[in-house]
């Protein structure tokens, strides 16, 4: 009688998070993770990390904050969001029954506004991680600047580490010339792990009003056509650090999911194929524990940073 | 209601000049909970150069057949591509978000300018399920540009507004002679100039308003807050707590 094969498994660990397997949504394009109840369960995923959450409520950017370029879009969102306190009071009691990883991306535009929103979060045990988010480009002060600058990095990562005792994932930029020496001094100031590509920093111009397309004039640029960027700068930290990668920019299936895996990320998020696709996070999975399958691989584990 | 993502099938396509046309969707689905100012998102076939959906008003629903209808307009690559689909080839759509029109009153205006008229044809049939019949005005440049008229004279008395007097009354919407008659509720959906003239004069003669938003849109469930109104309360998603909002949270945008 043949034997029947075993499931592959596709845990992974990023720090001391455990994942049922490697695909979490990135912050920003999957709301709360409620707004995406009726398609997905969440139970199927390995994590979320929700929108940036910053000191106090912001408003945002003025509309237009969106444009589709090709194979992509360009947002300046600019960080709204309900702020800290109302997240913990209002937000977290909604989310932390969340059969997942919730994890709550931190925005700030000083160094104490980081240190007191993961302070809050660390009140709350129903979040294993928070993804620091130094690499918004969208706001005017902060967000960006601190991640371009590997003295500052390390600064905020430094200051935030002292007050947030449990997983700490840095999200790098990848507007910078050496995506390599900020994930160093992250990792020396005490990330416990890095998560890459933030936005690409870019612009369009609507040539029959003659105007920007957005109201900020420059945006994050998202979607498959950032992908080979973030393979190239996953694939560089990767061999840079000790600590684990979790890589994103592009992905929306399984196969743009194994580049990272393949390129050394341990995890990986999937952002603005949402949008087009709402249950593509799940479908993911799918396709990973089909291709271990097929590729008789019995850990996911076995193909991380294989090239 | 709970958001579906449906293959419909693309039962009838018909074209008005010079640039409209209606697609009419069967999907296998009770319509039934569909609510007049909800919108769809429709995935565009087979178009490289179109990733994100396009949001689409529910123009017209059969609840018996099992039909639902769009009413497009080609402004670009999406909706020249979506001019194509075959009858009998399928339409990747999720239905059906955002808030409607609340379908109240007893003296009903419904204002729509260009494309706007979309939503108003199935509000008119709601309002026709409630024995209120409607003033319905609409309005464009010149004729054409208000397309599928026909289909709306069952369901109310259909006033006509076009620049150029190619019908109806010349002149905006606003100006024409069935706008000034005493109404306790108006709906109105279309270009942006013409929703805030009509939701000024509206609030000014103390009579209730609801507009249908336009915003551009990624996600359209309310996650990545790109189709924010500027709302007296702060940035409203246009997707989910509108695209229809009472005026009543709108003096800010009708300031602008
Ligand atoms: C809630 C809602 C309901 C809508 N209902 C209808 C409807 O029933 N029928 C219909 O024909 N259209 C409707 N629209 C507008 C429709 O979504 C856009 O015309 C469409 O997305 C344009 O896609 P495209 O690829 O053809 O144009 P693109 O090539 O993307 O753009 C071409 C031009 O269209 C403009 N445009 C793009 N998106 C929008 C938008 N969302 N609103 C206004 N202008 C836009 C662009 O600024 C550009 O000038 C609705 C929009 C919303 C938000
Ligand atoms: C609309 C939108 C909003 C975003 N908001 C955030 C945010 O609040 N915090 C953050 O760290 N990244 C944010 N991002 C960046 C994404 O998390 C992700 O890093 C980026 O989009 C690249 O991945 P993708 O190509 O799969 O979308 C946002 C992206 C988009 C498109
Ligand atoms: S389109 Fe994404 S929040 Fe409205």
């Amino acid at each position: 009688m043949e034997h029947i094969s075993n499931e592959p498994s596709l845990q992974v660990r990023v720090a001391s998070m455990t994942l049922r397997n490697p695909v979490m949504t990135a912050s920003g394009t999957f709301g709360y993770g409620e707004e995406y109840a009726d398609f997905v369960d969440l139970g199927h995923l390995g994590g979320i990390v929700v929108k940036g959450t910053t000191g106090s409520r912001r408003e945002g950017n003025a509309y237009p904050r969106m444009a589709e370029t090709p194979s992509g879009m360009l947002n300046a969102v600019g960080l709204q969001n309900v702020g800290v306190e109302a997240f913990c009071s209002e937000v977290y009691d909604r989310i932390k029954h969340f059969d997942t990883n919730v994890v709550v991306n931190v925005s700030g535009s000083t160094l104490e506004e980081y240190c007191q929103v993961a302070a809050r979060i660390d009140a709350l045990s129903a979040i294993p991680a928070i993804e620091l988010n130094i690499s918004c480009p969208n706001v005017k002060q902060g967000g960006m600047t601190f991640g371009t600058r590997p003295e500052m990095a390390a600064e905020v990562v430094a200051a935030v580490r002292s007050v947030f005792s449990r997983t700490l994932i840095v999200k790098l930029t990848p507007n910078v010339t050496n995506v390599v020496e900020i994930a160093q001094a992250v990792e020396e100031a005490g990330a416990d792990s890095v998560s890459l590509i933030n936005t690409l920093l870019g612009m369009a111009i609507d040539v029959e009003r003659r105007r920007p397309m957005l109201s900020t004039i420059t945006g994050g640029l998202s979607g498959p056509c950032v992908k080979p960027v973030a393979v190239r700068m996953v694939w560089q930290v990767a061999h840079a650090v000790k600590i684990p990668v979790i890589g994103l920019g592009g992905i929306s299936t399984a196969a743009d999911a194994l580049e990272f895996l393949m390129a050394g990320a341990r995890a990986v998020q999937v952002g603005t194929a949402n949008f087009v696709d709402p249950t593509v996070s799940v479908r993911i999975v799918d396709g990973l524990a089909d291709y271990c399958r097929r590729h008789h691989i019995a850990d996911i584990n076995d193909i991380v940073g294989i090239v | 209601m709970k958001k579906q993502m449906t293959d419909f099938r693309v039962v009838a396509r018909e074209d008005y000049l010079p640039n409209f046309f209606v697609l009419t969707l069967q999907g296998g689905e009770p319509l039934d909970e569909v609510r007049p100012g909800q919108f769809v998102e429709v995935a565009v076939p087979d178009c490289r150069e179109v990733m994100l959906r396009r949001p689409i008003s529910v123009h017209d629903v059969d609840v018996e057949a099992g039909t639902l209808s769009l009413l497009v307009q080609v402004v670009g690559r999406g909706t020249e591509r979506l001019s194509q689909v075959a009858v009998g080839s399928t339409l990747n759509v999720i239905w059906s978000l955002g808030r409607g029109f609340s379908v109240a009153g007893e003296r009903v205006l419904l204002v729509g300018g260009g494309t706007g008229v979309a939503p108003l044809l199935y509000l008119a049939k709601c309002y026709a399920a409630r024995g209120v019949r409607p003033t319905l005005l609409l309005g464009g440049r010149t004729s054409g540009l208000i397309p599928t008229l026909s289909r709306y004279e069952p369901w109310g008395r259909l006033c006509v507004a076009t620049d150029d007097g190619s019908l109806g009354e010349r002149g905006l919407v606003t100006e024409h002679s069935c706008f000034a008659e005493p109404y306790d509720h108006i709906c109105a959906c279309g270009p942006t100039p013409m929703m805030k003239a009509v939701a000024r004069s509206a609030r000014q003669r103390g009579i209730d308003c609801e507009v249908s938003l336009e915003n551009m849109m990624a996600c359209g469930l309310g996650a990545c807050l790109c189709c924010v109104a500027a709302t007296d309360e702060g940035h409203k998603c246009v997707c989910r707590e509108g695209p229809v909002f009472d005026i009543k949270h709108l003096n800010q945008w009708m300031n602008e």
